[in-house]
Formats: C-alpha cells, structure tokens, sequence
C-alpha cells in the first residue's frame, strides 16, 4: 500500500535536506582538493598553475608539522583518558543513592554548556596564572613559587581545560547506560560471592562497553578539531609545544595567506578524520538495525 | 544491623559525590563570585577576594564600554536563527524517513552523519574564500547558513530517533474512526511530536550558542557572537578578572540553565539515538 505517491512525496520531503548537506559537503570539499594541488597564495596573486605535490610536501617537511601530528594525538588521548577513566568512576559514584543526586548531577554537568572561549580565558587567567591565578595563590600559602602552567606544560594544561569540558559529556553518557543495567544481575552476583570488582569486571564494565565506544569516537571528532581553545591561551606556543593539527592549519591559510599549503594541509586533517569516522559509523549503524 | 550500614554508607557516598560535584562546578562559581569583585580586589588572594565587598560594578561596565549587548544578540540570532531553519528543513526529511522509510534510508541517515565528520580545519580555506567573494565574512547571514549546516545532521538524527517512536498504530485507529489526513496531523501526530522537535531546538540552540570554530573564524566586530567577543579578552583585557568574569557569567548563565533543562535529550542527541 506503500504507494507511489507517498514514496514520491517523501523523496520531495528528504530533498531538502539532502540537497543542502550534499552542497555543503560537496563544494568545499572539491576546493579543498583544487587548491592543495594549486600554487595559490594571495600575497603573491602572479604566482598561479598546477603545483603537483608541492603543496603536500611542503606541508609535511615543515618543521612544525610532526609536533603537530605528535601534539594532536597527545592531545587527543590525554583528554580521553582523563574523560573515560574519571567518567567511568564518577557515574559509579552517581549511580549510588545519597541525599542530593539531582543537584549534584546538575553541577557535574555544568561544564559541558560553558563556551570554548569562556572556558579557556578562566582557567587561563583565573587559575593558571602564576601570579594572580588561585592556583598560583594556593602555592604562595605553602610558601612555594606560582607554576606557569602555560608556559611551562602548554599542551597538558590545554588537556586540562578541555578535560574539563569533556567529563561531564561521558559521566551523562555513562550514567544513562548504567542506569539500564538490570540491578537483578547484580544482586545475584552478589549473592553468589562475587566481590565488588569481579561484579565491575564481568558484569558492569561489559554492559557498558557500547557507551564507551560512542564516548570515545564522538569525542575523538570534536577533539581532533580543538582550535578555540589554543587561539586564547597559547597560540599554538610556545613554539611549537602546544600547536596540534588545525591550528596549523589556520596559520597556513589565514596568517601565511598560503591556500594551497593550507589546503594541503585540509586534506590531511579530512583523512585523519575519516579513519576515525570509519569506526564511529560502524558503531552507530549496528545500532539502527536493532 | 544492615539497615544502619546502608544508611552510613550512603552518607559517606553523599559527602564523596557532594565533594567531588563541588570541585567540577567550583570553576564556574569561581567567575560568578569574581563577577562581584573591584578589579583590584579580584586577582587578591581567594581569603581577600572572599571577604572584600560584593560590588556589580564589572557588569555595569561591560555594558557600557563594550557593546555587549550587541555580541549577545548575535548569539541569540545565530543560534536561534540556525536552529529554526535547521528544524524546516529537517522535520519533513526526519518525518519521511520516519513514517514512509525506503530501502535506501538507513544509508541516507549514515550519509548524512558522515558529513558531520568533515573536519572544520579541512574545509576553512575554500568557506572562507566562498564568504569572501560573496560579500558574507563577518555578517550574520553567513553564519546562521553555516551553523545550520554544521548541525542539520544532529537535528536530523534526533528528530528521525524522536518519530520513530511513535507507534504506527495509532495512526491506524485514526483512520479506521474516520479521521482525515488533517486531523491525523493537528489532532494525533503534532501532539506527539513537539516534545521531541522542542528538545531537539533546546540541544541544537546550545550547541550552537557555544560553536567556536566557524563564529571566531568568519567574524570580526559587526557580527560577533559572545564566543568571538569573548576571545578577543585574551589579551590583555584578560588581565582585568572582573570584568572578563563578568562578561563570561553572562555568556554562559542563559545556556547553562537550558542545558539543565535538557540534561536527558543530551544524551540522545550527541550520540546519534545510539545510547538512550
């Protein structure tokens, strides 16, 4: 009874959308590939033509282009080790009755709505400043020097910020999946003498290794592309201690004016993307077939 | 016996849980007590800034001096304004995909989701230059567009997950009463629908309010976002605490509340329905 006209009517519905999202992928992504094998630099507009590899190769010999890669990957993992481990035992933590649990969820989850920016100047100022900052206060109390977080571990204070940012995302997510976790199962457990690790370990942990994955690869997406955070708190310095992947990109294309090497450079990020993505479809796809 | 325990248990679980909710939270409270402080007083000790005067000298100038409110109804528009044209677009598409899927939809679905994979970085160069020559780099047109794009996937998905659930039955019995296709819509399907379009504008209007990637790149003073507005604090206003405190409370304050509020869809929408 499927009709025509209803099959017709809901390709007319989905057009839209999918008309947009095609452009909005198709076009960029076509330029990107043009000008990464284009010699196109706006400061120098004579200079034009087909530049084969040049641009790759250039962007992959550049001195600051492995500390980037390096620096992307740290970063990256850092982050997700501090957001798993520390969400895993907060959720545990949450999932326990005591007096207050609604409110103490709320402020748990209250970093995740603070903006890029917002969050990076107040951690920045407000506490890794050695001299004003509280933390730098704390340490004079105890009679010890300010530590110039910044300064001294730019890339681990990035991970610091963004960490923040990102555990109320996986305590949520790992709250919500051990809440459908049939307490029955553990009761028996228990009564069958399991201690409270085995019942961690063959019991809780299993059943939370779906949710575990989408933490994972959704916040590998948005932490591969960390940027607001390094524009307002290192820039990407000193040297090139803090300075990961887009960044690099950004100092290409916009500050040197070269959009092939920039563009280059795309193309790369575009391809550490995918393999990731890759295995966050997958993870999500089986789920639409249950 | 065993009651006693539970109970001194979970008063040890209260205070850890209390504690450690304190510590996660406390970077905020920390800005909003700063907020309240004379420049002087705030970069003082934390026992000096605790006990100086509570002043709100800091928002008075923030006003005055920087435009903010101008910053803050870029947000609101971007956001609002993205959103809203997301949902026309994406309710028909979610709704068809939902009611009269094809064989093809699923693939649909993962298609658009693999969009939302483009890395920003991989694709700024030619965006930039598209808005360049269209006249579009720091309007506000420009960005609603692109925001609106970045996030039709996730208004897509969530809308899809959202009417998936509800029964087909209904509708049936519907018919079968001599309901007509209007009142199938008015009556039956919008009633059930708008609980989900409304947390799926709630998320996205979040998630768009705090974009920082796009609105820092394709914006300079005239359409400015508080994202793009605050980060031009880092140097050296960043040095005057309280008025950055100010400014940063006053970004953040709306959206956290309507992040409390959607605290449970949260979870649907950023993992796509995979964990519910």
């Amino acid at each position: 009874m499927a009709t025509l006209h209803t099959r017709s009517m809901a390709r007319l519905m989905i057009s839209p959308a999918v008309l947009s999202l095609l452009v909005w992928m198709i076009i960029p992504l076509a330029m990107t590939l043009w000008f990464s094998f284009q010699q196109y630099n706006l400061l120098y507009p004579e200079r034009t033509g087909f530049a084969g590899w040049d641009n790759f190769n250039y962007f992959v010999t550049d001195f600051r282009f492995w500390p980037a890669i390096a620096n992307t990957l740290i970063l990256v993992l850092g982050v997700l080790a501090i957001t798993t481990i520390g969400g895993i035992l907060l959720a545990l933590l949450l999932d326990q009755p005591f007096f207050g649990q609604g409110v103490v969820r709320l402020l748990v989850l209250a970093p995740f709505f603070v903006m890029p920016t917002v969050s990076a100047l107040v951690w920045k100022n407000m506490f890794m400043n050695p001299v004003n900052g509280l933390f730098g206060h704390i340490a004079k109390a105890f009679g010890f020097q300010g530590y110039d977080f910044l300064g001294q571990a730019p890339l681990f204070s990035i991970i610091i910020m963004v960490a923040w940012q990102w555990l109320p995302f996986a305590t949520l997510i790992l709250l919500t999946a051990l809440q459908s976790l049939d307490s029955e199962q553990i009761e028996a457990a228990e009564m069958d003498g399991a201690s409270a690790f085995e019942r961690f370990r063959y019991i809780v942990l299993p059943h939370l290794t779906r949710a575990l994955t989408v933490v994972v690869l959704i916040q590998t997406i948005f932490l591969l592309s960390v940027y607001a955070e390094i524009l307002v708190t290192t820039n990407g310095g000193p040297g090139t201690a803090s300075l990961n992947l887009p960044f690099l990109v950004y100092l290409n294309s916009i500050i040197d004016n070269d959009v092939g090497v920039g563009a280059a450079g795309g193309v790369i990020a575009i391809i550490l993307a995918n393999i990731v993505a890759i295995f966050l479809m997958r993870a999500i796809g089986k789920n639409l077939d249950a | 016996m065993a009651r006693s325990i539970s109970t001194s248990r979970a008063t040890v679980t209260g205070v850890v849980a209390w504690t450690v909710g304190f510590l996660v939270f406390f970077p905020i409270l920390w800005i909003v007590i700063l907020s309240f402080k004379a420049e002087g007083d705030a970069i003082g000790t934390p026992w000096h800034i605790l006990t100086s005067p509570w002043i709100t000298e800091a928002y008075v100038t923030v006003q005055e001096r920087s435009d903010y409110f101008k910053h803050f109804m870029n947000s609101v528009v971007i956001s609002v304004g993205s959103t809203l044209l997301g949902l026309l677009i994406a309710i028909p598409a979610a709704w068809a995909m939902a009611f009269a899927p094809g064989k093809r939809t699923k693939d649909v679905l993962m298609w658009m989701l693999s969009t939302k994979m483009m890395p920003a970085a991989g694709v700024l160069v030619p965006i930039y230059l598209i808005f360049r020559d269209f006249g579009l780099l720091d309007t506000r047109t420009g960005l609603v567009a692109v925001i609106m794009l970045v996030n039709l996937p996730i208004i897509v998905w969530m809308l899809y997950t959202y009417f998936r659930e509800i029964p087909g039955e209904i509708l049936e019995a519907a018919r079968m009463d001599g309901a007509s296709l209007r009142e199938e819509i008015v009556y039956i399907l919008t009633p059930m629908a708008i609980p989900g379009i409304a947390s799926t504008l709630l998320l996205n209007i979040i998630l768009a309010w705090n974009e920082a990637f796009w609105t820092l790149r394709l914006t300079a003073a005239k359409a400015a976002p508080l994202t793009a507005f605050i980060a031009s604090y880092s140097s050296p206003e960043g040095l005057f605490y309280a008025k950055l405190s100010a400014a940063s409370t006053m970004a953040i304050a709306p959206i956290l509340v309507m992040g409390w509020f959607s605290q449970k869809q949260l979870v649907r929408g950023l993992t796509f329905g995979a964990v519910k």
